[in-house]
């Protein structure tokens, strides 16, 4: 089998040819490293390729596997992470100059259950900046390309993530989705993307963005892939009190071919029927195979949706203003240069000046804009208000939810933008005016291909209940069965001009 | 619009040192995405309780058992200056220089 064609295998593919014995994990890995080199530079995916610790991993794997101990079906699978999860003596950035030469001290919860499978590193991806971002051109490293068209973004935040699926560099990543920066990246780059419900998986050593919506979750080429992911990664942590102690539902099992019983909500509010544009011919035509499935369709009526936006922009920057007070050039990160002493040129020109320099523009207007909306005199106004409304967000998904078992839509109103057309922050943040809801809510959901404009995916966005995970991987797994967007891979042209080298592991 | 001075004032409050054409952006974009917030206050929310968590969680507890500390070295390797096992900084009292 040629490289490429071993690199676009599915997962759940490359783990039949390991337990068939036909590859080994070093193979795999070997081809994956490869592809890395070879398409890499265009698309700059990778901030560190641990190379070494890939070969390493996949030897002991190949070793356990001879002696008829597999760890779980990861065993020997290469991934990537986005580089906002903490990995034990390996350099992570979250995209940040703030910690560009950061090497943790202990790896994150779900860094540690995949090492844990047997699954191999490939390397850390890149993102937007301590994840703030729709477009991974927050990274202080450099934007990451589209595997589609180098010329776009892949999405943002968990961008590297994203395109290093799409373009055959690992069979799964984790990424992070605070307000759709798993399932936006996902469509934009035609792959399966899924943010768990609020405390299904535990964000113990992911470095915080907004600690009430941050959640972590799988990216793959197929939504049984991103079953097989999430269920090493579900449950409970003594090291997350959030991490919630439901039990973790058997993911693989609930995939069935077809949706029978499955009510399906349209909401009145996304004026689909009217919805412009090859998006909304895809996202019609998806929702048609969903019935055709045996789905039953009903509209629902989420009249909150359209505050969400304007809520989220006020909680999420509150939040992270209090979670970024830690870089402070004291304990770990970059340091500014100062002179001069006493409380004013030590202390506080000490912190100011670090802030200044080590954090990025889109970092510092969120920064700004959380600390306004938690000032003094605003409080009530913006912060408290912002609640409000998020509650109000939280109840429409509820009363959706009595009726129907999913709600589906677009995951982006548009399919990828090229590289600097979007320069206003606020059409930046519109981008995730359908996601953000899920996060404030809670709930959980995933992005599928289900179309194309041209050679740019679309994707489909499939939301469940707080731990609904299995019916959402029901649907989206029926839906990919019956279609073949998701078989679709990116010629990927290598643009000489985007040519940017790998930071390799030193 | 934001005035210069509230956002001046915003930028100390976060400890951010902002250059002045740093200052003139943000004003200019953080007003325009305080616009878009102010949409919020078309929604009546007299009567609606803010969110202070989306889930009722239980009080989660834990064996309440002791576990060895990071050696002192390992939490001082990211530091920017560390010196006799402390982290260290510029002194802040005068005269302690």
């Amino acid at each position: 089998m040629a490289d490429r064609d071993l690199c676009y295998l599915a997962l759940h593919e490359a783990r039949a040819l390991l337990d068939a014995g036909t590859v080994s994990s070093l193979a795999l890995t070997e081809a994956c490293l490869a592809r890395i080199a070879a398409v890499d530079g265009t698309l700059h995916a990778f901030l560190t390729v641990t190379a070494d610790l890939a070969r390493a991993q996949a030897q002991a794997s190949d070793a356990r596997r001879a002696t008829g101990q597999v760890l779980s079906p990861l065993d020997g699978i290469p991934m990537s992470l986005k580089d906002v999860l903490v990995t034990a003596g390996i350099r992570t950035t979250a995209g940040s100059r703030m910690l560009e030469n950061f090497v943790p001290p202990y790896n994150g919860t779900v860094v540690q259950r995949l090492l844990d499978a047997g699954a191999v590193l490939l390397g850390k991806v890149n993102q937007d900046e301590f994840a703030m971002g729709s477009s991974t051109e927050h990274s202080a490293f450099g934007p990451t390309r589209n595997p589609w068209d180098p010329a776009r973004v892949p999405g943002g935040s968990s961008g590297g993530s994203a395109a290093a699926v799409a373009a055959g560099l690992g069979y799964f990543s984790l990424g992070t989705d605070t307000g759709g920066s798993i399932r936006q990246p996902a469509a934009l780059c035609g792959v399966a993307g899924l943010k768990p419900t609020y405390g299904r998986v535990s964000r113990s050593g992911v470095i915080a963005f907004a600690s009430s919506l941050d959640q972590i979750g799988p990216l793959a080429r197929s939504t049984r892939d991103v079953a097989l992911v999430l269920q090493v990664i579900a449950g409970s942590d003594p090291l997350d009190s959030t991490a919630q102690p439901v039990p973790v539902d058997d993911y693989a099992a609930a995939l069935t071919p077809d949706l029978r019983g499955v009510r399906v909500g349209i909401p009145r509010e996304y004026g689909l029927g009217t919805l412009a544009g090859e998006v909304g011919t895809a996202v019609r035509a998806a929702i048609a195979q969903l019935e055709s499935l045996g789905a039953t369709l009903q509209e629902v009526t989420l009249p909150y949706s359209q505050y969400a936006l304007a809520a989220y922009y006020i909680i999420a920057p509150a939040e992270a203003s209090a979670n970024l007070a830690r870089y402070d050039g004291v304990k770990y990160g970059f340091r500014a240069a100062v002179t001069g002493s006493g409380a004013d040129s030590a202390g506080v020109d000490l912190m100011s000046r670090t802030r200044g320099l080590g954090f990025g523009p889109e970092v510092k207007r969120r920064i700004m804009l959380g600390t306004y909306g938690l000032s003094s005199g605003y409080y009530d106004a913006y912060y408290k208000k912002a609640q409000q409304v998020r509650t109000l967000v939280a109840q429409d998904f509820s009363r959706a939810f009595a009726e129907v078992d999913l709600v589906v839509g677009p995951t982006s109103p548009t399919v990828a933008f090229r590289v600097g057309e979007v320069d206003d922050p606020l059409q930046m943040y519109l981008m995730d005016i359908y996601t953000i809801p899920a996060n404030l809510a809670g709930i959980c959901g995933i992005s599928v291909p289900c179309g194309f404009a041209g050679d740019l995916p679309i994707g489909l966005q499939i939301l469940g209940r707080p731990f609904g995970e299995a019916t959402v991987l029901r649907a989206a797994h029926a839906y990919e069965q019956a279609t073949a967007w998701h078989l679709r891979h990116p010629a990927l042209p290598v643009l000489p001009s985007a040519r940017l080298e790998p930071l390799q592991e030193s | 619009m934001l005035t210069p001075e509230e956002v001046a004032h915003v930028a100390r409050l976060a400890r951010l040192d902002l250059a002045p054409d740093e200052l003139a952006t943000m004003r200019r974009q953080l007003s325009s995405v305080l616009e878009h917030i102010d949409q919020l206050n078309a929604v009546d929310t007299s009567a609606i309780p803010p969110t202070a968590q989306i889930f009722p969680l239980r009080d989660i507890l834990r064996p309440d058992v002791s576990r060895p500390p990071y050696p002192a070295a390992a939490m001082l390797a990211n530091a920017p200056a560390a010196a006799d096992g402390c982290f260290k900084v510029p002194a802040v009292l005068d005269g302690e220089g």
